[in-house]
């Protein structure tokens, strides 16, 4: 007789019931979210306070599979969703988490503004440089000389550094790794769910099925030996340091880490001081679960 | 039904424009949540807003462009919140995706547009009724919901409170569509006692945690699911795709079918409860004048003048354009010799009524491109050769 099979420590993060995913063979997504439920599992939160929040895309796939509040919203609007969700209960410890082109592209405009105000959410990007669910066209955040479906004789514009422009728009934790580095992707995620404010962790991350075939990059495996070879960790960076060019060195590492006022505390520390006992706080519904 | 909350209900009689009698509405209904992003003529309800909510404990964010200010209300509905958000024109147009996520994921919501006059940048801040079909079909697939006309700064109020109870009764996006006269134009409003305010709470499930809830299963005999919010132990999931009963997401026929035709079926089945409008003269009325918001107040002059020139004319307004009163108006068509529609657009809402009418009657729009009203004697010179 076989041994019993141990029950895999992440199973109860999941839906078990929605497996298995829809992601590809060798896709690093699944990869970044076994190491967020360590980091959930090692967070001592009541997970039922736990919301998690994606935009449209692979990556956008993952609130579906976590067993959490979860929802899937629309192409690039994760982030102002949360913002709403996050105002509105407080209680809540909400994160987003998408992909490169949702985030950066259609989401562009919503991930500046939020790290300026600083939202008090964890933003996950998974980057793969590359829409992955309309087919591996260039995003943002493709490569020059990288070939996708869009840009066939190799992408030309510029490549965004996305800690960079987190950073300079004051996210108040900015981290990169990659699906390679599971320990410290664990550990980090673990650090920015315990801090408040604007957290952004991005995660470079292989697809197989459209960016490596395209770019004749061999498979899921050959990327990590990749990332393994040409990562150098250097926490702290600057990011304006951090520019990352095609298949060469990648700078990973915790970069910022600095403390600011979330919108809220802003809002209400304004308030209280213009208003003073006029000034009326929110109130959170989540205090009052709905059985109580 | 409970009783709006007199912390924030500013009982009273107030000089109010249509846009602010809007907010109050709003901060009566419970509502502790608003979104936005500049654009007349809608701006002075958020304006208000963000004066008023942290005074009564409410929270105002402005987002920087409307695709974000239309989300982040639903997101804070499902943190357990009232929520709306206000535009016009341009930033109801970057709202129909949204509008479109609201209705499958069935958040209870409120979006308030006052008109102007398009299509695109169009005439800003001018008045017009253009929107009235987006407002219908503007996102995009099967759904329904929810749109109200307010046509003076008292009913902007009312039917602000109306809008957020029918949003909570049938887990719909509800639109008050205001246009930029009704908007603009300040008249006396009178906010009653809080406890003379009905309130529609959202309806959270009695099921704890475990026994079984689902979030998108008609239950109890009503087509419309309850509720619960984030943070209270369910672990729902809330998806824009086709989903089961549970909210997973199910991409298959039968599931899309079943989903849409509840979506459907529970405004439909239910018009009876939603519709309203008013009527006046039709009596003994052979020409019927169907209007709403600005314009009706403006037929209300023509109508008179028919009436003193001896034709028998009623008026029929439309406070709920959507779901539109097709039974009202089909009955009608069988006593009637011709209905007159004048609106500020090319004839949208005409072509609802010539639909209802079926070619039973005569319809005669009244078109206007908007940027001002009608002229009263326009209508009226339709209303006579209506009969002629
Ligand atoms: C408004 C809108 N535009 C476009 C799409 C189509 N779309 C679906 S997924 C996607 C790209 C997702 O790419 P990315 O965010 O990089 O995520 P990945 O699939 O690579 O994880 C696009 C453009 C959409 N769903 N909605
Ligand atoms: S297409 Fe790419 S990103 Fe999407 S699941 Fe497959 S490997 Fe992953």
């Amino acid at each position: 007789m076989s041994e019993p099979v141990k029950p895999n420590p992440t199973s109860k993060y999941l839906r078990t019931e929605r497996l298995p995913s829809i992601w590809c063979p060798g896709c690093g997504i699944g990869t970044t979210v076994n190491c967020f439920t360590r980091a959930l599992d090692g967070s001592g939160f009541d997970l039922d306070k736990v919301a998690i929040v994606s935009g449209i895309g692979c990556t956008g796939r993952v609130a579906g599979y976590l067993n959490l509040d979860s929802f899937h919203t629309t192409h690039g609007r994760a982030i102002p969703f949360a913002t709403g969700l996050q105002m509105a209960n407080p209680d809540l410890k909400v994160v987003v988490y998408s992909g490169d082109g949702d985030l950066s592209a259609i989401g562009g405009n919503h991930l500046i503004h939020a790290a300026r105000r600083n939202v008090d959410m964890l933003v996950v990007c998974v980057n793969n440089f590359t829409y992955g669910m309309t087919g591996g066209q260039v995003t943002p955040t493709t490569f020059q000389t990288a070939v996708a479906s869009t840009t066939p004789y190799g992408a030309y514009e510029e490549t965004f550094n996305l800690p960079r422009l987190v950073d300079s728009c004051g996210g108040v934790y900015v981290a990169r790794w990659t699906s390679y580095h599971v320990k410290q992707l664990a550990k980090s995620m673990g650090e920015a769910l315990n801090k408040k404010g604007f957290r952004f962790i991005e995660i470079l991350s292989p697809c197989p099925t459209l960016y490596l075939r395209r770019n004749k990059l061999g498979e899921g495996l050959d990327e990590m030996k990749f990332y393994k070879e040409k990562s150098v960790i250097k926490n702290g960076a600057s990011t304006t340091e951090t520019d990352l060019d095609y298949r060469k060195e990648i700078v990973v590492g915790t970069f910022v880490n600095r403390e600011r006022p979330t919108n809220v505390e802003a809002m209400e520390a304004r308030m209280s001081e213009v208003l003073g006992a006029k000034y009326v706080p929110y109130e959170s519904p989540g205090k009052k679960p709905a059985w109580a | 039904m409970s009783n709006a909350n007199p912390s924030g209900t500013l009982t009273g009689s107030h000089y109010l424009d249509g846009d602010h009698a809007c907010s109050e509405g709003a901060i009566a209904a419970g509502c502790r949540f608003a979104s936005g992003y500049p654009i007349t003529p809608s701006t002075e309800v958020v304006e208000r807003l963000s004066a008023r909510f942290p005074r009564v404990g409410g929270r105002f964010i402005q987002l920087e462009d409307e695709l974000g200010a239309s989300i982040a209300l639903l997101g804070a509905v499902w943190g357990g919140a009232k929520a709306c958000t206000v535009t016009s024109g341009p930033g109801f147009s970057l709202m129909m995706e949204h509008i479109g996520y609201a209705a499958i994921t069935e958040t209870p919501c409120v979006y308030i547009n006052v008109q102007r006059a398009g299509p695109s940048t169009g005439l800003p801040t001018q008045p017009a009724q253009g929107d009235m079909m987006q407002a219908r079909f503007g996102s995009h697939g099967d759904y329904r919901l929810i749109a109200l006309c307010p046509n003076s700064p008292q009913e902007c109020f009312d039917l602000t409170v109306e809008a957020f109870n029918l949003a909570e009764e049938f887990r719909v996006p509800v639109l008050v569509m205001l246009d930029e006269v009704v908007g603009h134009m300040t008249e006396k409003v009178v906010i009653p006692p809080a406890e003379q305010i009905k309130v529609s709470e959202r309806r959270y499930t009695k099921k704890k945690p475990g026994e079984g809830f689902k979030l998108f299963e008609a239950s109890n005999g009503s087509m419309v699911p309850e509720m619960v919010k984030a943070g209270d132990g369910y672990r729902i999931h809330v998806t824009g795709l086709t989903h089961d009963e549970r909210g997973y997401p199910a991409m298959n026929v039968p599931t899309h079918e079943k989903m849409q035709l509840r979506l459907q079926d529970k405004i439909v089945e239910n018009a009876d409860r939603i519709v309203r409008w008013e009527e006046k003269d039709l009596a003994d009325a052979e020409v019927v004048v169907v209007s709403f918001g600005i314009t009706s107040r403006v037929a209300e002059r023509a109508i008179k003048a028919a009436r003193e020139q001896g034709v028998k004319v009623g008026s029929f307004r439309l406070i709920t354009a959507w779901p539109f009163p097709e039974k009202q108006i089909a009955e009608l068509s069988k006593k009637v010799k011709a209905f007159v529609v004048p609106e500020l657009n090319l004839g949208q809402m005409a072509l609802e009524v010539e639909r209802v009418v079926a070619g039973r009657t005569k319809v005669v729009p009244v078109p206007h491109v908007g940027g001002t009203v009608h002229n009263p004697e326009t209508i009226l010179n339709k209303i006579l050769e209506s009969v002629r």
